[in-house]
């Protein structure tokens, strides 16, 4: 008898419609992490690396959560970058927390830049990504349950300090739901 | 969509514009090109045949498509056959683009452009290689065709090398019909076929 094997031949859709595809979310999720100023470096870093590795990415694969990795990455190195560019001048966050009393303009972007960093990440790959925790721990490293908890307090502080969720929307206690199946 | 219960963050930030997204787009091209992993260019051009897809490698332009023919699965088949890094890169057409306009408005009678003649083998390879010897304005038989490369019983096959030519237009196939005066198959159609050998007719 002889052998047959079978490769897989999953043929890779134009890197153009994966632009089409995820270019938006990729931009928003970059501009979350990072701040407007540095999402375009970000997103154009992450889909050239994209483009330059795509062959190699197993037909299969997730390309959203793919994506959202590369850009995990960019954003610690033009983290790190301005970092070392900095002049260093004590403990301060990088942008303004947004901390206008009565709320009216209080912009959503200036709430999720006064975030932690980790709780920032996983709120943005959670909810404007749309992976799942399981995967948004396969991209910042930790468990599972620690992504969850990161994304719940985050989403716990954005409705202290950004009314645009509604007072009647559910508190955090809701965030103990598994959504792990959730699919983007 | 998200449930009801999950916050819809993306409502609460600055849409993301076309605007922004073509700029950045722009951005990936040029930096792909500078890096050398945009394998493969495109961009479609209007033309009297209707919209053609033009694409290009690093080596040249290696398909023309008739919109009959489906851009979109032009371009799935160039990401098996070629390569998947493919992005719309209109700045790598300029040239096949400027000189196929000319060609439409009867100023250019023949293309000076790098070839990437990957998409055919073997002997359709040497029929193809042949064509652009074929005078702007004048036919001939697939016979005399096949007896140019030097297998004068392969017409048929010659037949074939035209109808799967992978640069229409560009590499003149249409200039080839039956002996009998039949246009013979192109892959635009018969009608674009009439239309191009009509149009070096008439200039």
């Amino acid at each position: 008898m002889t052998t047959v094997t079978i490769v897989s031949t999953v043929t890779k859709t134009p890197f153009e419609a994966v632009v089409a595809e995820h270019g938006a979310t990729v931009l928003r999720v970059c501009r979350a992490v990072l701040g407007a100023a540095d999402a375009d470096d970000a997103w154009s870093e992450t889909f050239l690396a994209a483009l330059a590795a795509y062959q190699r990415l197993p037909g299969d694969a997730n390309v959203e959560a793919w994506l959202v990795t590369i850009a995990h990455r960019k954003a610690i190195d033009i983290t790190r970058a301005a970092a070392r560019r900095a002049v260093p001048v004590g403990d301060v966050p990088d942008r303004p927390a947004a901390q206008r009393a009565d709320g009216r303009d209080l912009d959503l972007a200036d709430a999720l830049a006064a975030l932690p960093r980790r709780q920032r990440e996983a709120v943005a790959y959670h909810y404007l990504a749309g992976l799942p925790y399981a995967d948004v721990a396969a991209v910042t490293g930790g468990s599972t349950a620690a992504a969850r908890r990161a994304a719940a307090d985050g989403i716990a502080r954005l409705r202290k300090t950004y009314p645009g969720f509604a007072p009647d929307d559910a508190g955090p206690g809701d965030e103990k739901e598994d959504r792990d199946d959730r699919q983007p | 969509m998200t449930a009801n219960h999950e916050p819809d963050l993306s409502a609460g930030l600055p849409a993301v514009t076309e605007a922004e997204l073509a700029a950045l787009h722009d951005r990936l091209v040029r930096d792909a090109d500078a890096n050398g992993v945009l394998d493969v260019g495109y961009r479609t051009l209007d033309t009297p045949v209707g919209a053609l897809l033009l694409a290009a490698t690093e080596d040249g332009l290696v398909r023309v498509a008739f919109a009959s023919e489906g851009h979109d699965l032009v371009l799935e088949s160039l990401a098996e056959r070629v390569s998947p890094r493919i992005l719309r890169a209109p700045g790598r057409l300029d040239e096949a683009a400027r000189e196929i306009d000319e060609y439409f408005a009867g100023r250019r009678r023949r293309f000076d452009l790098p070839l990437d003649y990957r998409l055919a083998a073997g002997f359709r390879r040497v029929v193809l290689g042949r064509l652009p010897a074929i005078d702007f304005g004048t036919t001939v038989s697939y016979a005399q065709v096949a007896s140019d490369v030097g297998s004068p019983r392969a017409f048929r096959a010659v037949g074939t090398a035209c109808a799967t030519n992978p640069l229409p237009v560009v590499v003149p196939c249409h200039r080839v019909v039956k002996s009998g005066g039949d246009l013979g198959n192109y892959r635009g159609g018969p009608q674009a076929k009439r239309f191009l050998i009509d149009l070096e007719a008439a200039a």
